[in-house]
């Protein structure tokens, strides 16, 4: 029996969470209700437990996890600052979180008025004309952004099959393209973590339809060409695409839409604060310049006088992509956070996040191999390759051992170009002590390596759940749909 | 460590000449960064793969990676055993972790490849 039975498995025939009064209408058989071939010919498998299991059972499943509110979550890329929980109240709002998605747009101007101002704030942060709220989450922001460029080039009647991508993008954008229908050409970074504007030229021509650039780059660097690399692209008639994945560290101090990017997505779940970790759910806002305006997915906010409504009347538009307006409370939350802030504070969000990410790079300098030795942005990449090739010890070890410590493990493995990445994004909210107390774990862990290695190679001890087997985990996969 | 008689390319992929045909497999360099492989994605006999376009795709717990083809032609073989046992291409990338035998259209894009040495230098090991 393994130690946390599934919710399944707590199943007691007959057992109820709740008990309701005899019906006081007659009751009508069901097969006189549902056609045959729509009513089930077996109940649905579903646990029979009481209200105090199902309380037990999460709330011990929740203990088990880590979370922002739990301890520093340095997870690079990903941006897990802390959530405020006054968030929270206001997107429980009744107003907000009882409005029905088919209440008439007469009855629901705070929520539009809500969605109009959130959009002019982010189009105003993004240096954009037009935004969509629709895409859920950031890779969805991905493939509506390189959907919307594929209307534009097909109604000017343009064939472009390629999309260019850095050797250090996210897995996401290859994916986008290539479900978009666009041929994939990577190309390499330079010495300094740059996009290579020289390799990048050779690819260049009308049958490229984008660029798809993440700035600062996955190496938490700033593309310091990135006005050349747009001139470039824009001379052949391409689209710039911006994965606005770490819009943290330039938020209120440099705009895209002024870098030259024609489209970008924000993850509201990351720069804006909504929650993310174990599901979100994400919201993935995708802004564009004017040019592109008529392609964005319908219906689209639009202010008339002191009057908000839908607009669903585009027929540029690449349709809809997604249930009603977006993950909504999310919107809300990312409201709450853009006006709590004002410009000040967002710019103080971005000054934050890369100081801190450079404090810990310095400190960190001496004990880990730092690959690309420049000022950071909102996140650095180290390298476990010194452990690696002195003690024996990879990365993936270091990582699990950080849990021992009470910290949730920096991204690994990622970016691709780096050997035995460590990817850290320690984001703005968090406290110089607890910078302190992370730079003490890593060195920790580093004397570690040389004194004690099999102690990090079998790592973690303390977790509930040890070191797992992936290898066979993804050898032998043991996967099923229904209770056995 | 790299026969001497196999060709290497940038992708990290050997081709190993067979009487006209030519062996693929990729490199120990290759199978240790990847680390443990879990998954090989190969074609199906009779396909066609082209010189340096992807072939298939070799999946690990740490990446999935794009197999490319070090010279073109016609798959007339594939290595059925990494379907349950792709650790083999671990254990023995040079050798028993091969992946597919190719019927070479153009043999001589092989020369286009690198010897041993220069691979070991591509890969900072010489």
């Amino acid at each position: 029996m393994r130690d946390f039975p599934l919710i399944f498995e707590r199943s007691v025939p007959g057992r109820r969470g709740f008990g309701l009064p005899e019906s006081d209408v007659p009751a009508q058989p069901l097969e006189e209700l549902v056609p045959p071939q729509a009513l089930r010919r077996r109940p649905p498998a579903l646990p029979e437990v009481s209200e105090l299991d199902v309380v037990r059972h999460y709330t011990r499943l929740s203990h088990r996890n880590f979370s922002i509110d739990e301890g520093f979550y340095p997870l690079g890329s990903c941006t897990m600052k802390y959530n405020p929980k006054l968030h929270e109240e206001l997107a429980r709002l009744p107003g907000f979180a009882r409005l029905h998605p088919y209440t008439p747009e007469e009855l629901a101007q705070g929520a539009l008025q809500l969605l109009w101002e959130l959009g002019e704030e982010l189009r105003e942060l993004a240096g954009m004309d037009a935004v969509t709220f629709q895409p859920a989450a950031g890779a969805h922001g991905e493939l509506v952004g390189l959907l919307v460029i594929r209307a534009y080039f097909a109604s000017r009647g343009e064939k472009r099959t390629r999309v260019i991508v850095p050797d250090s993008a996210h897995g996401t954008n290859p994916a986008t393209a290539a479900m978009v229908g666009y041929e994939v050409v990577t190309v390499r970074s330079d010495a300094r973590g740059n996009l290579d504007l020289a390799a990048l030229e050779q690819y260049l021509d009308e049958r490229t339809a984008a660029l798809m650039l993440t700035n600062p780059n996955t190496l938490g660097l700033f593309e310091e060409q990135v006005d050349r690399i747009s001139e470039r692209v824009h001379a052949v008639g391409a689209q710039m695409y911006l994965d606005g994945a770490n819009f943290n560290a330039m938020v209120g101090i440099t705009r895209p839409g002024d870098q030259g990017f024609d489209v970008m997505h924000m993850n509201l779940h990351k720069t804006f604060s909504t929650p993310h970790g174990g599901g979100g759910p994400g919201a993935g806002v995708v802004a564009v310049k004017s040019h592109l305006e008529p392609f964005l997915p319908v219906p689209v906010v639009v202010r008339d006088g002191d009057r908000y409504r839908l607009d669903f009347d585009r027929p540029q538009s690449v349709g809809r992509v997604r249930a009603f307006y977006g993950n909504f409370a999310n919107l809300v939350r990312a409201y709450a956070y853009l006006r709590t802030l004002g410009a000040e504070g967002l710019r103080a969000v971005a000054e934050h996040a890369v100081l801190h990410a450079n404090y810990l790079r310095v400190r960190l300098a001496p004990y880990y191999e730092i690959p690309y030795q420049r000022i950071c942005k909102h996140e650095f990449v180290a390298s476990g390759v010194r452990q690696k090739r002195r003690d024996g010890v990879t990365t993936r070890d270091i990582a699990k051992r950080l849990l021992d410590y009470g910290f949730h493990a920096p991204t690994v493995y990622f970016p691709l170009i780096v050997e035995e990445a460590i990817m850290i994004e320690p984001t703005e909210t968090e406290s110089l002590q607890t910078l302190d107390a992370f730079v003490d774990a890593m060195v920790a862990i580093d004397r570690e390596c040389r004194e004690d290695p099999e102690k990090v190679r079998t790592a973690p001890h303390t977790t509930a759940v040890g070191r797992l087997d992936e290898v066979r985990a993804a050898r032998q996969l043991d996967l099923r749909w229904r209770p056995a | 460590m790299y026969p001497e008689d196999y060709r290497y390319s940038s992708e990290h992929e050997w081709a190993k000449r067979e009487n006209g045909r030519v062996r693929v497999g990729i490199t120990r360099f290759a199978a240790d960064r990847l680390t443990d492989v879990v998954y090989v994605e190969l074609p199906q006999v009779g396909s066609e793969v082209r010189f340096m376009q992807p072939f298939g795709v070799v999946e690990s717990v740490k990446a999935a990676s794009e197999l490319y083809a070090p010279v073109s032609g016609r798959v007339v073989e594939v290595n059925e055993r990494l379907r349950d046992h792709p650790e083999l291409v671990n254990q023995d990338p040079h050798g028993e972790g091969w992946m597919i035998v190719v019927e070479a259209t153009d043999p001589s894009e092989l020369d286009r490849l690198m010897d041993a040495q220069g691979y070991r230098r591509h890969i900072g090991e010489a």
